[in-house]
């Protein structure tokens, strides 16, 4: 009864998102206020109607209905509860039938916080979200239904994969929906905005919080993503330029240029065209890496090929988004005036050098993702792009936009002055060249990759400080005073430049001092590695609610005092008769201790080989990307898009009352 | 300079940092590029001797042997037509198992011997690496068409 209701709840929800698609649009386009006015309505309708049938849907998972082909697929009647509702997003409809509830949300959202925007510019943003809604919709019901019931019922389920069975895993999807489908708000705006051909700087305005907030949540999907793959995977590693993982970071790469680009735009008037192209292209990668993780299509182009009609709807989807936004784009864009001019240094150039990279960036990072794919779908060969590729490509494009990194948030507008911000930045380029040499010197030995990193890392910390210090000498009034009079856009970009280099910092010592052994350990015996001293105390059977394992007891110690005692798991989940290694892990400020089992070894009294880990500054990684969430967020929160807003109100009050 | 001078060398600037950057992503994929091969293609010779590229296939059933350090792991890749030796040194993925589907990465040795860097499985028990599969699709193929 409920799976039905819940699959009623959506075709509900369809019907809704096409009236908030169609009316409003159409509305919009003729000046017809009572269509317009049907916008959001419809979309907070269409909202509780797909929350209706996700909450369906988790309380088949959590009631253990196998007679739900989605749950008799991916949950287990041993599965922890809180697994089990997570679950409910772990399969293919599962995960999409979220995304639909996290675009429902944003439209939501958007119909609430846009009581000042024109009536006209509101319905065309809903609609278009609302045309969004349809095709996903349309998706989940035609292809992927997640209430498909099965007969005769299975008696148990086959289980979540355990790898998913960590709360990394319990957040990250929903974090990362949260961003790849906040561009969806961009991208409705950028549509509405070409739609209606008023591409003002109240344009850029709009958009400007909603892309930073959409940025914010799926840098943080991506931190939580990283760090899951990272505690999780047994490897120790927490970026390898997996497809599954370039899904995410293209749209992150497109979205971070399109922060940039509208700081430009709403400032100075510039860069119109280019900012509603990237908004266009930001959200088509989200679509893209949607399609690319949702297809089967990365896992295999006959996989993709065995299940046609679910590619063919996405790839069809994509096209049509894609087609349609870019002739729209091409109609109107050229008739868009270019604002403000500006000289070949000043900020807009710096930001345009930042633009610029990024693209390149993202270009490599898309050849790298989809040239294998294409070959193979060609049939001519197969071949894989590994890591060394992305390295190669990534660390000499990023060096530079890192450093420009530090000289944009100080240089002026319009027309910036190089001596004068030579003389400004000479003691900080000074401290950050002497950082690079000598830093590395107190680690393991001299690295001039890791020589780099910190030079960066030092200078963008320091021209941050350099911001700081050129806003309080200015004005009156304490420092306290004038720190907390400071913009929160201010403070939450400087937050987030902080953050790439608390980041940087990570990645240059972690990417060039981690340590790591795989050993052969009998039981009391030990192992040395950076100093550290690992001691085997043996492992033992260790089960779990849904699994069985062997635990292991690590001691470490360093000097001959005690430092940690860990305790990594081998497991095997009982459904599906999966082996998993569970790591463990120690944390402090300056280092990871990661131990991974390996396998038992026969012929020798409880023997196993283990992997271990010495990975130093990775928690510097985590930190420094959630203080560019947090950034984000403040940045996203500042006073003067509400205030705009209210000042615009005034004048339709005094129509109003004329009126 | 002119504002039109001023702004024609800015495109140019822009322009040439392009080129420079499409220049460095081409040169990095070129040498970059891992190649895969199935075993019948390694036994006909058509795999680099000198160049890192990929294998796949079943893990042949009673060929994983353990050496003496516990660590150094010998095993048979087949795809049901040839076979290659393989070596590895370390742990093994979760789903490393004989009659499983496997992808390494690695070298071939003139001994014949398959020096394996890396050693691929992904995350699904009933999940076949694509290029293993393919490997065996085809040489399943060829010895149709021979028997034919």
């Amino acid at each position: 009864m409920i799976p039905e209701l819940g699959h009623f709840a959506l075709i509900i929800a369809l019907l809704l998102a096409l009236t908030q698609a169609i009316l409003p649009l159409y509305g919009a386009q003729r000046g017809n206020f009572t269509l317009m006015a049907v916008a959001r309505p419809a979309a907070q309708g269409q909202f509780v109607f797909v929350a209706v049938a996700f909450a369906c849907l988790a309380y088949s998972f959590l009631t253990n209905d196998f007679s739900v082909e989605n749950v008799a697929r991916n949950s287990f009647s041993q599965l922890p509860e809180v697994y089990r509702f997570t679950a409910t997003w772990g399969s293919h409809e599962g995960s999409l039938l979220l995304w639909v509830l996290i675009l429902g949300f944003w439209s939501t959202a958007v119909s609430v916080f846009s009581r000042r925007l024109p009536e006209d510019m509101a319905a065309r943003v809903i609609g278009v979200m609302g045309l969004i809604s349809v095709g996903f919709l349309a998706f989940l019901l035609t292809t992927s239904n997640p209430f498909e019931r099965l007969l005769p019922a299975a008696i148990d389920g086959n289980d979540m994969n355990p790898l998913l069975q960590d709360w990394g895993m319990i957040i990250h999807p929903p974090m990362l929906y949260m961003g790849y489908v906040g561009f969806a708000v961009a991208f409705a705006f950028a549509i509405a905005a070409l739609l209606s051909g008023k591409l003002d700087v109240a344009w850029a305005r709009w958009s400007r919080p909603w892309t930073t907030v959409a940025w914010a949540f799926l840098t943080l999907g991506i931190v939580l993503g990283s760090w899951w793959a990272y505690r999780e995977l047994g490897w120790g590693g927490w970026w390898f330029w997996d497809p599954t993982e370039n899904a995410s970071f293209m749209p992150w790469i497109a979205g971070t240029a399109l922060m940039h680009s509208l700081a430009v735009t709403e400032k100075r008037g510039a860069f119109k065209a280019w900012t509603v192209l990237l908004a266009l292209v930001t959200f088509a990668l989200s679509l893209l890496g949607t399609f690319l993780v949702r297809s089967g299509v990365l896992s295999s182009v006959h996989a993709f090929a065995t299940d046609p009609a679910r590619g063919a709807f996405i790839l069809g989807f994509l096209a049509v988004v894609i087609g349609a936004s870019l002739a729209l784009y091409a109609w109107r864009a050229p008739k868009m005036i270019t604002g403000g001019g500006f000289t070949w240094f000043s900020r807009e150039s710096l930001l345009l050098a930042n633009n610029v990279i990024l693209i390149a960036a993202l270009g490599a990072v898309l050849l790298g993702t989809l040239y294998p794919l294409f070959m193979d779908a060609m049939g001519l060969g197969k071949i894989s792009v590994g890591p060394p590729y992305f390295n190669a490509v990534f660390v000499p494009l990023m060096a530079p936009a890192l450093f420009l990194m530090g000289i944009g948030p100080l240089a002026r507008w319009k027309e910036a002055s190089l001596p004068d911000l030579a003389t400004r930045l000479k003691w900080a380029l000074g401290v950050a060249l002497a950082a690079g040499l000598l830093l590395p010197l107190t680690l393991d030995g001299f690295n001039p990759w890791a020589s780099l990193g910190f030079f960066l890392a030092v200078w963008i910390a320091l021209t941050v400080l350099a911001a700081f210090r050129d806003r309080l000498r200015h004005g009156q009034g304490s420092a306290m005073r004038k720190l907390a009079g400071l913009p929160r856009s201010f403070w939450g970009m400087q937050l987030a430049h902080l953050g790439i280099a608390v980041g940087v910092a990570g990645i240059a010592v972690v990417a060039n001092y981690s340590a790591e052994r795989d050993v052969r350990m009998e039981v009391g015996s030990h192992a040395e590695l950076a100093g550290y001293t690992f001691t085997f105390r043996g492992a033992a059977a260790h089960d779990g609610p849904n699994y069985r394992a062997a635990r292991g007891t690590v001691e470490v110690s360093r000097d001959g005092k005690p430092v940690a005692t860990l305790h990594p798991e081998k497991r095997v989940y009982n459904a599906s008769g999966m082996g998993m290694t569970e790591a463990s892990v120690h944390p402090n400020v300056f280092r990871d201790l990661y131990v991974a089992m390996g396998e038992p070894l026969d012929g020798s009294d409880g023997a196993w080989t283990v992997r271990l880990f010495y990975k130093p500054f990775i928690n510097w990684l985590w930190f420094g990307a959630l203080l560019m969430v947090a950034g984000g967020f403040m940045a996203a929160a500042d006073k003067r898009y509400r205030i705009a807003l209210r000042r615009r109100e005034v004048p339709q009050h005094l129509a109003a009352q004329g009126a | 300079m002119k504002p039109r001078h001023r702004k024609l060398a800015l495109i140019v600037l822009v322009v040439a940092a392009l080129g420079v950057a499409v220049a460095l992503v081409l040169n990095a994929f070129n040498s970059n590029l891992v190649f895969f091969f199935s075993p019948t293609q390694v036994a006909n010779g058509e795999a680099p001797t000198g160049r890192a590229f990929r294998i796949g296939g079943l893990v042949e059933a009673g060929s994983v042997r353990r050496e003496a350090d516990g660590l150094t792991t010998r095993f048979v890749v087949t795809d049901t037509a040839r076979s290659i030796p393989v070596a590895y040194t370390g742990i093994l993925p979760d789903l490393f198992k004989e009659g499983k589907g496997v992808v390494a990465e690695g070298r071939l040795g003139t001994d014949g011997l398959f020096d394996a860097t890396q050693v691929l499985a992904k995350h699904d028990e009933n999940y076949m690496p694509p290029e293993a599969a393919s490997a065996i699709e085809q040489a399943q193929k060829a010895q149709q068409t021979i028997v034919e």
